[in-house]
């Protein structure tokens, strides 16, 4: 027995290595600054939590924090009903199929850095085919002086950069439901809602699970775009915690109160993603339990 | 509860690059009586679905008319045919408990939440489902999940019609059984007119009152159970029908005589001019072995190739100059030495061009 384990042990010490080398000791170079203090000459003082309570009790941080989850609660408030409809109203089968799947590919395939450049000079107001559009009938519109613009743009920038990610995701799980489900609803006389919510909702629900966990932890680390394209602006109106992050460590080389945040900022999503998790998979488990207290064979 | 008349329905799908449009149904007629209990046989890809979907409404027939009660549906939708359907695999709400499965086509068309409850109710009993009412549809197993299936056409006292696609495809062995008789309560209980779809034979036969086989799209006979048995409309019915099939073997006449394999073996049961190949049919079952030509003039030497034994009769494979006969004779029978085959002459049926010489 014990020779069997060691010889497992032995398999996987490949990618042990692999993750320690790529995640686990770069991760902990940054928990090492979280805890000290240093003024260069690599000279560290011993600072404990302070960082931590620091950054956890600053307005900054939470003002960051809180239009983050703002974000990244609009992003998925319109991107997933959005992209659950378009995968709904795409065509199952025929020459448009092809059509449809590579419009809707297109997007994704542009770098962060170049969607957030087109947006950038596709919404300025002296030369920009969005912002001069407004501009010339009447619409006062300026994302770098108004919040509001300066959301709206980052917000319409996401929306037509991922809407196709959950788009793809959601026809994947709609063309794998078999014809004959569509042919049962009918005999029953089931509405159309009714097909979407006893049908078509629970045999996606498995990928739109991946949809939500991607584009939530997908913009709620959103860093390129915004500094593109507004650069945090107006004011702080769009210094999202990334940007925030990067501001303190780069621009401030504050390293221990940025190593601290970059830890909270990472348990904050590991948190989320497993609050997302357990929510839409809940129901799945009550099952199991339902047909255990009824006696029915699993 | 309706009587269902098709006129001239024909179905053609619509053809794949290369290839010529086949009729996946040939123009047929066809009138199932209100309250009957029809079973539609045939091998896969013979057009049974497709003329299933025809009646409910899931398919429009490329040609003919669908009648119920003499009132034309033809452009109907499913919904407001008001039919049952129960499909070769099972289908349920996976989000819906057992109950509410069971209600959802009675909530779609808006009835009383009161008489809802008594409706599910009572299919639950029927269905021995009532200790899993509150349970989520999705985690029974296939056979749990049909009943379902086969309950949501059940809570529907007032369906024109309940039809059956090969229901039981995916059921174990043992509940088939018990699943078709409980069907036949149900028929009998409730008088739905009853259509069901399958290519067992045994399933036709215990579970309908008339059989229709088709073949290629084409009715080739409608009879009772016995009928089918006995007098085989087509030479495809009586291989099709029975565990061996017919025998199907070329003969030719002489004279008022029956020769197979150039010898007589009788006189012909009955005249049988015309043109086009001339073919015997006769069950195993009235095939015998006989040991030698002694008392029996009209049988013919045969070689035995195999025996099989099938725990209830001998299957004897044979063959009379290399002609291919199967014989049923009785367990333990002794095989002789070197056999002859008897026919009995009244269960003797000929076929011209494949189809029944009628008497």
């Amino acid at each position: 027995m014990k020779t069997q384990n060691n010889k497992a042990w032995l398999m996987v010490v490949p990618v042990l290595l692999l993750v320690a080398l790529s995640a686990i000791i770069p991760l902990m170079t940054v928990v090492n600054y979280s805890v000290q203090d240093t003024f260069g000459n690599n000279e560290f003082f011993w600072v404990g939590t302070e960082w931590f309570q620091e950054i956890l009790q600053s307005e900054r941080f939470h003002n960051a924090l809180l239009r983050t989850l703002l974000f990244s609660g609009l992003i998925l408030a319109i991107e997933i009903p959005l992209g659950i409809a378009i995968a709904l109203a795409m065509p199952r089968g025929g020459v448009w199929v092809s059509v449809c799947l590579v419009l809707m590919a297109l997007p994704l395939l542009i770098p962060w850095n170049v969607v957030g450049t087109i947006w950038q000079v596709f919404g300025r107001v002296d030369i920009g085919l969005l912002g001069h559009g407004l501009a010339s009938v009447g619409i006062d519109y300026n994302y770098t002086q108004n919040t509001f613009d300066a959301w709206a743009t980052l917000i319409i920038m996401d929306v037509w950069h991922w809407t196709s990610l959950v788009v793809l995701l959601c026809y994947s799980g709609l063309v794998a439901i078999p014809e004959v489900f569509y042919q049962a609803a009918r005999i029953d006389g089931a509405s159309r809602w009714s097909v979407f919510r006893y049908i078509q909702l629970p045999k996606i629900k498995r990928v739109l699970l991946i949809a939500v966990l991607l584009r939530f932890m997908d913009s709620f680390m959103i860093y390129t775009e915004p500094f593109v394209v507004t650069g945090g602006g107006p004011g702080n109106a769009t210094t999202f915690l990334s940007i925030d992050l990067v501001q303190m460590a780069v621009g401030q080389f504050d390293l221990g109160p940025a190593a601290a945040m970059s830890l909270i900022y990472f348990l904050v999503i590991l948190l989320l993603c497993w609050v997302f998790y357990t929510v839409m998979t809940s129901h799945d488990n009550e099952t199991h339990e339902g047909v255990h207290r009824a006696g029915g064979r699993p | 509860m309706a009587c269902i008349e098709l006129q001239q329905i024909a179905h053609r799908y619509p053809a794949l690059p290369g290839e010529a449009s086949a009729y996946a149904v040939q123009p047929l007629s066809q009138v199932w009586q209100d309250g009957g209990a029809y079973a539609l046989l045939g091998p896969s890809g013979c057009g049974k679905t497709t003329l299933l979907n025809i009646i409910s409404g899931l398919l429009r027939a490329s040609a003919g008319r669908v009648l119920f009660d003499g009132v034309d549906v033809t452009g109907l939708s499913t919904e407001r045919r008001n039919i049952a359907q129960v499909f070769q695999f099972p289908v349920v709400y996976d989000t819906l408990s057992v109950a509410d499965n069971l209600a959802f086509p009675l909530r779609n068309r808006g009835l009383k939440s009161a008489e809802i409850e008594t409706r599910v109710a009572t299919v639950l009993q029927l269905l021995g489902l009532e200790h899993m009412a509150r349970v989520q549809a999705r985690s029974l197993n296939a056979d749990d999940k049909q009943k379902i299936s086969l309950g949501r056409g059940l809570v529907r006292t007032d369906v024109n019609a309940i039809l059956f696609d090969e229901p039981l495809t995916v059921i174990d062995p043992h509940l088939k059984w018990k699943l078709r008789t409980e069907l036949k309560k149900i028929h009998q209980q409730f008088g739905h007119t009853m259509i069901y779809v399958t290519h067992d034979q045994t399933e036709a036969l215990t579970f309908a009152e008339r059989v229709i086989v088709m073949y290629e799209g084409a009715v080739v006979q409608i009879g009772t159970p016995q009928e089918l048995f006995e007098k085989p409309a087509h030479t495809f019915v009586g291989k099709f029908i029975g565990s061996p099939g017919m025998n199907v073997l070329p003969c030719a006449t002489d004279a008022g005589n029956l020769l197979l394999a150039g010898k007589v073996i009788g006189k012909l049961p009955y005249s049988a001019s015309g043109a086009g190949q001339l073919e015997l049919g006769i069950r195993p079952e009235y095939v015998s072995l006989v040991a030698t030509a002694a008392g029996n003039p009209d049988s013919l030497p045969a070689v035995i190739a195999a025996v099989e034994d099938n725990g209830k009769h001998f299957v004897v494979r044979a063959s009379i100059n290399d002609l291919p006969i199967s014989a049923i004779v009785r367990e333990g029978t002794v095989i002789p030495e070197s056999p002859r085959i008897m026919l009995d002459p009244a269960k003797i049926n000929l076929y011209r061009n494949s189809h029944l010489v009628n008497a």
